[in-house]
């Protein structure tokens, strides 16, 4: 038993060897199939990561008017907190929302002239909200509008809460994302099937050059076993040199890639991402090149068994 | 050994390539088939490989019906057959060598064995020299030598060699023909298809004559006659 085992291994390996072309043209069909799977992988991080970052910057602004006093927004801001739906309540006094606006207008000297005419400091004071979950968000909103927490003269103060105003552009972007997402998901299982498909007939292509090789074999008394053994270690030999030459080809294509990701697709650097997932890359490119590789052969060799 | 019973094998309503044939190969014989091309002589090996079945009529090896062997189990029934092919048939990505050990490897010889036996049968026909060529590297003798050599390297009861001289010079005619008479005389039955009168005429063995698909002649010590 391991005798032949081992000679299966052997007949598989000389034979990759020794039709070096035919075996050089798999493996490069496998490894563009294994990266467009890899791809894929990319792909699905990055859409993922944005939809969650732009969830992530979800918050409700309460902005109060100018004539609020400061202890008549903490008090608000302390009703808040107790909420369980609350994650964080940010404060911004009156004189830090006028640096922020002063900051953010640096360069706009009009602006800048146009607050100074004025007599008073225009701005309020404004608290940020953060749920712990996006859903809680109208829950809070709604806290707010309503007048069961709030003594009268606490609502009186507060100039306006934008999360309607968010609530719309928020949605639409993320709406869009999610269908960004759908298709490129759809996108990309057809071009996985196809391209397994390209594999699978390339092997396909492989064994039919030795189908008179098979029934040779079968002529002389080899048995179905001791034939397609081989074959079928022909193509895990493939799936595995094809899974790292593509594991090596995304090295350095993700760190090029890193940074421009790393600015356009907020925040998630492919980079870090592949090096942090090694290992999940590693597995699923390996065993899906074995699996591609071995269930090709083994299909591929049954059809000229048939002598 | 063999038997054909009333074996017939029509291809198309308009040719059979074998016509009611009954015919009956003793052990140790040594029998030549002749006949024109398409005769149906190749059409009767190919039944004793089981590589083709009979439209009719039973082929027995023995007391096994041949043509009722399971798929699976056909390769241990061909394995007491040594085949011999016009067109050499070797495998070719393998060297000489190799070819012969896969057929010992195939049915599980060990290394020491085929350490052996390989170099053992290589030098029995000639080819002592030539081990670690590849087919393609050969002549059309010396690939034909190497096919016996694989054909008789698992010591089969029968060697059937369908034309095997059909692509040979006469010198290398003859030189396989002495190689397949000595097997005869070491005790394996051997069955050759021929068309080659030179080939008959040397071995005054038994003689089929075959034509249209049917056995027109059957001699103990034959010559060529049609």
């Amino acid at each position: 038993m391991w005798t032949s085992i081992k000679r299966v291994i052997k007949a598989g390996v000389v034979n990759s060897y020794r039709n070096g072309f035919v075996s050089l043209a798999s493996v490069l069909i496998m490894t563009v199939t294994l990266f467009v799977i890899g791809s894929v992988i990319f792909l699905s991080a990055t859409l993922s990561a944005s939809l969650e970052e732009i969830r992530s910057k979800v918050d409700v602004n309460v902005y109060f008017l100018t004539s609020a006093k400061e202890e008549e927004v903490q008090t608000l801001a302390k009703a808040l907190r107790t909420l369980p739906e609350v994650k964080e309540v940010e404060y911004i006094s009156r004189a830090q929302a006028l640096l922020d606006f002063k900051k953010r207008h640096e360069n706009d000297e009009l602006t800048l002239q146009a607050l100074q005419e004025l007599p008073d400091n225009p701005l309020g004071a404004v608290l940020n909200v953060k749920a712990k979950e996006p859903s809680q968000y109208e829950g809070i909103a709604n806290f707010l509008k309503g007048d069961s927490a709030l003594s009268s003269n606490t609502k009186n103060v507060i100039d306006e809460v934008n999360y309607y105003d968010n609530k719309t552009a928020i949605d639409k972007l993320s709406g869009i994302l999610i269908s960004a997402e759908r298709l490129g998901f759809g996108f990309a299982l057809l071009l996985v099937i196809i391209s397994i498909s390209i594999a699978f007939n390339t092997i396909r292509l492989a064994i039919y050059i030795s189908r008179e090789e098979i029934g040779v074999m079968r002529l002389v008394g080899a048995s179905n076993k001791y034939i397609r053994g081989p074959f079928v270690v022909s193509g895990i030999l493939y799936g595995v040199v094809s899974s790292l030459l593509t594991l090596a080809l995304f090295y350095p294509l993700t760190y090029y890639l890193g940074d421009s990701t790393e600015n356009f697709f907020s925040g998630l650097n492919l980079f870090r991402y592949y090096l942090a997932h090694f290992g999940e890359f590693f597995q699923i490119l390996v065993g899906s090149g074995i699996a591609l590789g071995a269930i090709s052969s083994f299909l591929a060799v049954r059809r000229y068994l048939n002598v | 050994m063999i038997y054909f019973d009333n074996v017939s094998k029509i291809y198309s309503d308009s040719s059979s390539a074998l016509d009611n044939v009954t015919l009956t190969i003793h052990p140790k014989e040594f029998v030549s088939i002749v006949g024109h091309s398409g005769a149906g002589k190749t059409t009767l090996l190919k039944m004793v490989l089981a590589e083709d079945r009979p439209t009719s009529g039973t082929v027995l090896f023995e007391s096994t019906n041949i043509h009722t062997l399971r798929r699976s189990k056909l390769h241990q029934y061909r394995r007491k057959i040594g085949a011999i092919f016009q067109d050499f048939r070797l495998l070719p990505n393998k060297t000489a060598y190799e070819n012969i050990a896969f057929a010992m490897e195939m049915v599980g010889r060990s290394d020491d064995e085929i350490a052996v036996d390989v170099p053992y049968v290589l030098e029995m026909v000639d080819l002592g020299n030539k081990m670690w060529n590849f087919p393609h590297e050969l002549s059309g003798g010396e690939k034909q030598r190497v096919a016996i050599a694989r054909a008789i390297v698992n010591q089969p009861d029968v060697v059937i060699a369908d034309e095997p001289t059909g692509s040979l010079d006469p010198i290398n005619t003859y030189d396989i023909v002495q190689i397949l008479k000595k097997i005869n005389d070491l005790g394996t039955t051997v069955i050759l298809t021929t068309h080659n009168k030179g080939v008959i005429d040397s071995l005054g063995k038994r003689v089929v004559t075959m034509e249209k698909g049917r056995v027109i002649r059957d001699d103990p010590t034959g010559k060529y006659v049609l």
